[in-house]
């Protein structure tokens, strides 16, 4: 089972640095969005009630990063939506290899991806400005997030591929994938966040993954939101995963 | 004249069958503007407290950005759409159709124009709701035309890019160039309260003045003095893109 999902997420992997057109889209797009709300909003952390920060850079990396990595996940749901519509998901299907490997291959892949993705934000973060005031383990602590969440996300991707199996129907889950991430900490402090949004924030995982990789960066590692961080990605991850192999039990069903 | 009309009208009923036929795909773009809305507002709502701010709240200062969102993803759709249809071949019988490249290139975008009336009344409905203030039936019919006409630009845009891709994988691209368009923007805080950078871009971005357009219902009273630069920028980003899709989609099959 490995050695397959290997080679297919291998080939994934290729097929993205050929087009890096289609890959560039996961980290301009947020680190737009990152400039934007910099720019727009810098004086906010004037505001009483936020937390003691560098700098809203140092705050909003974060949420940039969350956000790079759902659009990871959109693009491995893209991928497999494609692959299905051109059938060559049919002939893995029908190849000699354990199908559990076909979306295994896709999800490592954006776990690949997604580590690339926190790499990218942390070192534009510093290049403009921002600090990583827990240092090395801290900047260790974000990866671990990251990776964890972006797997997740593509698993994510690969459930709703499998259940819509075509790729405008997936692209069109784009402009909700920020709705999502709007209802969460990601972008501004929980207490600072109005109703619904606040209500939302509370419940909705992204609160947690944001925040496990922003404390590291705003402040000193404290135990509480890295645990919390680590359990919101692993949970997430574990749950998507079952569900991208249930999703696949039901397609190979139906064929 | 009347064949092409037929012809810009078959296309444009197409377009809009995909709504009722693909709901799953049109859907998300009808909602995304108004959940954008209430979560922009709900996220970001303190910052009005900031001084220099000249809403009464940060919901109604922020509705405009909405409606422009909504008619950037109408457009963007435009294009996956026709991606999809290069990539499946309907394009390339389209394209030995008898009909004038600039007249099926009509068709595509009209329907652009349009499908953005579906986000933008749902969102204008749901603000309504929440307690935005009327802005009056002048304003609201000078939305409708700028919100038209910037679906209809973005829609050229995002069909150079699919007729340079021709797969719908580039739908990123389709969709991220207008997002950020609007957002490069004074779509969260007044010109004075940007950093320096982002007020420069502002400055010059000629969405802003879209923007500001769309705005002035909500915030204040109808002007010329916001209208022209609105209408002139629209008509501006209409003929320049307008001119680069026509050249590319004559190319096609050269």
């Amino acid at each position: 089972m490995i050695a397959p999902a290997l080679a297919l997420a291998r080939r994934t992997l290729m097929g993205a640095v050929r087009r890096p057109q289609f890959l560039a889209p996961l980290v301009i797009m947020p680190t737009l969005f990152l400039a934007v709300n910099t720019g727009g909003l810098t004086r906010t952390t004037d505001l009483p009630g936020f937390p003691q920060v560098g700098g809203f850079l140092d705050f909003e990396l974060a949420g940039a990063i969350t956000q790079s990595l759902l659009l990871g996940g959109v693009m491995q749901g893209i991928g497999t939506a494609l692959e299905i519509e051109g059938g060559f998901f049919d002939r893995l299907v029908a190849s000699p290899i354990p199908r559990v490997s076909i979306v295994l291959g896709r999800i490592l892949a954006g776990s690949a991806i997604a580590a690339g993705q926190v790499v990218w934000f942390l070192v534009l973060g510093l290049l403009f400005g921002a600090t990583v005031h827990a240092g090395v383990p801290g900047v260790l602590l974000v990866l671990v997030i990251g990776v964890l969440a972006g797997t997740g996300f593509a698993a994510l991707g690969v459930v709703l591929a499998l259940r819509a199996r075509n790729a405008s129907t997936v692209q069109g889950i784009f402009p909700i994938v920020f709705v999502i991430l709007l209802v969460s900490s990601a972008w501004f402090p929980r207490e600072l966040l109005q109703a619904p949004a606040s209500w939302f924030a509370d419940y909705n995982p992204l609160s947690y993954i944001a925040e496990g990789m922003r404390d590291p960066i705003i402040s000193a590692v404290s135990a509480r939101a890295a645990l919390e961080g680590v359990a919101a990605a692993a949970a997430m991850t574990a749950a998507f995963v079952a569900l991208a192999v249930w999703a696949l039990r039901g397609r190979l069903r139906d064929a | 004249m009347r064949s092409n009309l037929e012809v810009v009208r078959a296309l444009v009923v197409r377009a809009l069958n995909e709504i009722t036929r693909v709901p799953g795909a049109a859907l998300p773009g009808v909602l995304a503007p108004t959940i954008f809305l209430v979560g922009l507002s709900g996220v970001f709502g303190e910052a009005a407290r900031l001084p220099g701010f000249d809403a009464t709240d940060f919901r109604t200062f922020i509705v405009p950005v909405g409606l422009l969102q909504g008619a950037s993803f109408t457009g963007a759709a435009t294009g996956v759409n026709l991606a999809r249809d290069i990539e499946r071949g309907w394009f390339d019988r389209l394209m030995v159709c008898p009909a004038p490249r600039t007249t099926i290139l009509l068709g595509i975008v009209a329907s652009a124009a349009l499908r953005a009336l579906l986000p933008a009344t749902f969102l204008l409905l749901v603000a309504f709701a929440l307690g935005v203030a009327f802005p009056g039936v002048g304003a609201l019919a000078l939305d409708v035309v700028l919100v038209m006409g910037l679906a209809t630009a973005v829609a050229f845009y995002a069909v150079l890019v699919a007729l340079r891709f021709r797969t719908q994988q580039a739908a990123p691209l389709m969709q991220t160039a207008g997002f950020v368009a609007v957002l490069f923007t004074t779509a969260y805080a007044p010109k004075e309260l940007l950093s320096g950078w982002l007020r420069a871009i502002a400055t010059v971005n000629p969405v802003t003045f879209v923007l500001e357009g769309v705005r002035q219902g909500f915030t204040g009273s109808v002007t010329w003095a916001d209208t022209w630069p609105a209408l002139l920028a629209v008509a501006a980003l209409l003929a320049a893109l307008g001119s680069l899709a026509v050249r590319r989609l004559g190319r096609v099959g050269v």
